[in-house]
Order: structure tokens, then sequence, then C-alpha cells
């Protein structure tokens, strides 16, 4: 019955990772060309042989950290208060509302951000309109014009698993701890954030794994700052035509991305075993 | 006004005129399909799928002409090397004419069977990058220079590349994302030559010296035009032919500005894939690209400079392409040739290292 399923995982999943993965031990692009294909594992020693790539990968993780903390600290209070203050048609909407992200063209809603973040812009005007003396404030090209798009593009995925982990929060267990005297900062910090974590760690994966590998809003809205592993793997693929060093540095991401979350698991698997 | 009167008889005889003038087109069509169908290879909205000059070439010649598109000289390449036989007639950057012509992918023309070739530019006609082993690899079309745009209306003085280390300029800079673009940029700097600089350790340290005035690392014509026009910086480097599409099109204030180090040339031209099965049918569409005529449809809405002498002298003495692109500029010029695989790796190692030196805060 399950062969369907792993059929499509196969085809869909292991052939193309499969591949890269072949490709990642290349030492040329094997494309059309007739001579014998030569592999090498000089690709992984990429961050020994250009070590400028580690300043890069940090600046990736620095991404994915501020962009999934601002997601859990927007998140969880907004899953919160949709959970628990709204009923009926008014809940619809303002998911409908959260999702709306989701339906529009990724392309498109980074290059609104330009028009909004950049000097003389949107924001810059009603900044001086409220202020007339202030300074410009362009934020385009920066960090946080990055940070602002990407929590932009991933905050649904944490609103959504949020809201599933905080609505099947039990009144009761709040209303007990009410009842005990607890304050709402104490039932907060040891009732409802403890029931919550499974949501905020599966929208914490969700959005930190292709964060550090984005590289379409640090291009656009990043200017200058906008070098990421996700531009300079790009590159690889679009501009140097280095297929083999850039599915080399994709599995390195990744082996980064996977030794982080087994950091991590240990003492979430404490929290949420408790 | 009179309104025509459709009678029924009217419609019938209409209809058996249309019907019969249908009739007499079908032996014309049948030949015009033996003169047959011809594929090119190029990037898309880059001259050859014009509308207007397929419809021209069909109605002279009863070609029709298909096209297919790549997005990198990479895939080009791939393209040409997997599909033999797919293609007739190819866009080539004339810097990866030897590569093409070592793995067999191109056929030598005889620019004597192109008529419209008579006006070329003779500097394109020879030039080293088409002309290998004495034979002609393509029909040079369109060229074009990499060097610096500069707005307009400030009073900028801007006579050379050191304008973008210069702190007058700072946070107002922008530079083009391309390794080859800006290698060269730094070689000229340096007085090395483009293609094969000797020290690659310089080409890095001049482009980091860019640091400061860098704002925007563009990669598109698009993305450069909306950053210029929300003002996000002055002076870039820029293609001399998105300049007059800047100013034409789009009104900026705008000029492009030639430094005194020199500036990076490019060289375009049409080649037949060695594997076309309609060699004749592909040289007729080539001549009929660089016919003057042509380019004259293509101007208007913003082609590059044309390698073809007679066109570009044809043109107003007003028009912006023919000012910037001035012959004697070509002797100013290095042009972009030809590079093996190891070099071009060593510049877009050097081009990523400058990036991630640039970013860091």
């Amino acid at each position: 019955m399950l062969l369907p399923a792993y059929g499509w995982l196969l085809v869909s999943v292991f052939l193309p990772l499969g591949a890269m993965l072949v490709f990642s031990f290349l030492k040329t692009n094997p494309f059309g060309s007739k001579a014998p294909l030569v592999f090498t594992t000089n690709n992984y020693l990429a961050f020994v042989t250009r070590p400028y790539l580690v300043g890069v990968a940090w600046t990736s993780l620095r991404l994915g950290f501020w962009t999934t903390g601002i997601c859990a600290a927007v998140g969880l209070p907004a899953a919160l208060a949709i959970a628990r203050a709204t009923r009926g048609r008014v809940r619809q909407t303002v998911f409908l509302l959260t999702i709306l992200p989701f339906w529009t063209n990724g392309l498109v809603r980074v290059f609104s951000w330009t028009m909004l973040l950049r000097q003389g812009g949107i924001l810059d005007d009603l900044v001086h309109l409220a202020a007339p003396g202030a300074a410009s404030a362009g934020l385009l090209y920066s960090f946080p014009a990055v940070v602002i798009g990407l929590v932009h593009a991933y905050l649904p995925y944490m609103i959504l698993t949020c809201y599933l982990a905080v609505a099947s929060i039990d009144d009761a267990l709040i209303d007990a701890a009410r009842s005990l005297g607890a304050r709402l900062p104490t039932v907060f910090a040891t009732v409802v954030l403890p029931l919550a974590l499974p949501g905020l760690v599966s929208g914490s994966i969700l959005i930190f794994v292709p964060v550090i590998g984005s590289f379409m809003e640090p291009r656009i809205l990043g200017g200058r700052i906008g070098v990421t592993m996700g531009t300079v793997i790009e590159d690889q693929f679009t501009q140097a035509y280095n297929w083999p060093l850039g599915s080399a540095l994709s599995f390195s991401m990744l082996g980064v991305v996977l030794a982080i979350f087994a950091a991590c698991s240990g003492v979430l698997r404490e929290r949420l075993a408790a | 006004m009179v309104r025509s009167q459709w009678n029924r008889r009217k419609f019938t005889s209409t209809l058996g005129l249309g019907f019969a003038a249908a009739l007499a087109s079908w032996p014309r069509r049948s030949s015009a399909a033996a003169a047959g169908t011809i594929t090119v290879l190029n990037w898309q909205g880059y001259g050859t799928d014009l509308a207007a000059g397929l419809r021209q070439f069909k109605a002279a010649t009863g070609i029709d002409v298909k096209h297919d598109y790549y997005n990198s000289e990479p895939e080009m390449l791939t393209k040409l090397r997997t599909n033999p036989g797919a293609y007739d007639v190819v866009l080539v950057n004339s810097a990866r004419d030897a590569q093409a012509q070592v793995e067999g992918l191109i056929e030598p023309i005889d620019l004597a069977k192109v008529a419209n070739a008579a006006g070329l530019a003779p500097a394109f006609g020879t030039h080293p990058n088409i002309l290998i082993d004495g034979k002609t690899y393509g029909v040079p079309w369109v060229w074009g220079m990499n060097a610096l745009a500069v707005r307009t209306g400030k009073g900028l003085q801007v006579d050379s590349y050191a304008a973008l280390a210069n702190p007058a300029f700072a946070g107002r800079g922008a530079v083009f994302d391309d390794a080859v673009t800006a290698v060269a940029i730094a070689a000229l700097m340096t007085g090395q030559g483009i293609n094969n600089p000797s020290d690659m350790k310089k080409i890095g340290d001049t482009l980091k010296s860019f640091k400061k005035d860098v704002k925007l690392i563009w990669s598109s014509e698009d993305e450069w035009n909306k950053a210029f026009a929300a003002d996000a910086f002055d002076v870039s480097v820029f293609w001399s032919g998105a300049v007059t599409r800047a100013v034409n099109l789009r009104r900026q204030p705008v000029a492009f500005v030639i430094p005194k180090e020199g500036a990076v040339g490019w060289l375009d031209n049409l080649c037949i894939p060695a594997s076309s099965t309609k060699k004749d049918a592909a040289l007729q569409f080539i001549d009929f690209m660089v016919d003057p005529k042509f380019y004259a449809e293509w101007a208007k809405v913003g082609a590059p400079a044309s390698a073809n002498n007679a066109t570009m002298e044809a043109l107003p003495a007003d028009d912006l392409n023919k000012q910037i692109h001035k012959p004697e500029y070509l002797s100013k010029l290095q042009f972009m040739g030809a590079l093996p695989d190891d070099r071009r790796q060593a510049f877009a190692d050097v081009w990523e290292e400058v990036k991630a030196y640039y970013a860091q805060s």
C-alpha cells in the first residue's frame, strides 16, 4: 500500500539529491563533454581552500538565527491571539490574512519591499512625515532589510505550527494555574510555553533550513551586504557554472544544519518529554 | 460614413473569392514549407526573435524561424553539444568562439557569401576572436562596451575607474555582478591584460578597494534601472547599450563614460552550428540580421551597437548609440577573449571572495 508513496519519494527526493551528491564529487561538469568523469573530494575542502566562505557561512547562520528568532517572538503571540481571542468568521479572516503572503509570488513580495524600504521610499516618507527633521531612514541594502524580507516570507510557517500546538492546550490547565494564584507571565512561562514548544520547534526547523539557503532576499534586499551561502551556491550554478562545487557547498551546509539540530535535539528531547 | 451593406450575394462572392485566393496561394505555401524552418539559439528578446523582423524575413525568403533560448553561455554550449542538428543559427559571444571551434561545434563561414557583411567594421571582420586558423567562424553582429555610467546633473567629474574607490563616492557606487567584467576592470586599472592578468592578487585587492563605495551589486538591467531611478547610486559599472536604453526609453539622467584606463569590449557574432542541416537558409538569415534595414527596426526598441559600419553610419547624428559607440573607441578597448576553464574558475573565485569581503560589516 505504501509502495506508491515510497516510489514518489524515490523519484522526487532521492534521485535529485543522489544526482547532486554524485556531482559534488566530480571534478568538472559532465554536460555533453566526452571526457571520462574524474572524481575528487576537493570540493568538500572549499571551506579550507576558500577561508572567506567561513565568514559567508556565518552570515547565513546569523540570518537564520535572527529570522527564526523574530518569527518565534512574533509568531507565538500571534498564534495565541488567534487561538484564544478569535472565533468563527473573524478567525477565518485572520487566518486568511496570515496565509496571504504564501499566495503571492516571492519575487513580487521582495520587490515590493524594495519600494517600501529604499531611501525616499514609502517607509522613509512616513518617518519624515512624522518627524520632518529626522535623518533619512532608508533600510534597503542592509542586513535588517534582508531579515525583514525573510521574516515576512516565513512567518506564516511559525504561526501555523504554533497555532496547532496552542489550540490543543486545554483551557482547564490555564484555569487551574490561575486558581492556584499564578499571574499571567507565570502561566505563560510554565504552562503555555512548554506545551507550545513542539510547535515552536517544528516552526523553527521549517524556517531555519530554507533561510540559511536563501538567495533571492539577500541578493535583492541586501545589496553589497547580501552575500550568503545561498548566493554563493547560486553563483556556482548560474555564473561560474561549477555545479560540482555548488553541490558540495550545499551538502556541507546540510551537514552544518544537521549538526546544529543534533546539538539542540538533546536539550529539546528532555524538554519535550518533561 | 457609409456602413458597408453585406447582402447574401456579396457574401457568397467574397467567400468564393477568398476560397480562390486560398487555392491560388496553396502551392506557394508548400514551396515555402520546402524552404523550411530554421531554429535559432539565442538569448530571449535579443534581436533575432523580433516579430517585425521575422515577418519581413518570412515574406522575403519564405523561411520560418523558430527559437530556442539559453540563459548562460555554458548552457548555450551544452545545448549545442547535446542536441546536434537541432540548431541552424546560434548567437555566440565571440569570446566563446575558440572553445566552440575546438569542440567542433561551429562551422567556418565564407563572409563573401554574406552580402551585408561588406559593410563590417574592418576591426570586427578580422577580429582575433572570430578568425581562428585563418578561417572566420562567425559573422560579427553587435558589440558594446562595459565601462562607467555616471549620473548627470550633479556636476560629477569622473575620468577613472578609481572613482569607485574614491571616498567622495562612499555608498554611491554600483558594480556588475559578473566575475569576468569585475576582473577586467581591475586589470585595466592595474595595467594588465583583461583576459590573462598576471597578478590575480592585485586584481582582488583593487576590487576590494571599492568596498566603501559599493552600495549595490546589480545583476540585471532592470534591477540597475530601478535602483538608479530611486537615486541609490551615482557611478556604476554598466553596459554601453544599456545606457542608451536608460536614456532613450526611460529618460534617466545618465551618461556613459570611457575612463582613461580604457574599457572592456565585447562582440557577439552569429554562427552556424557544424551539425546544422540547413546551412544555406541559416546564411540567408544571418545576412538578413546584419542588414541595416533590420537594424533600423530593432533600434526602435533599443538595440546594441551594430558591428556593421554601414548601419551605424546610416543612423542620424544625434543617435545616442552612434554617439556612444564611436569607431575611434575601438582602439581603446580590450576585447573579452577566450578563457580556459581553470582561468574562468579563478576569476569566479576571486570575485566571490571580493563579494564576501564587501559583505563583511
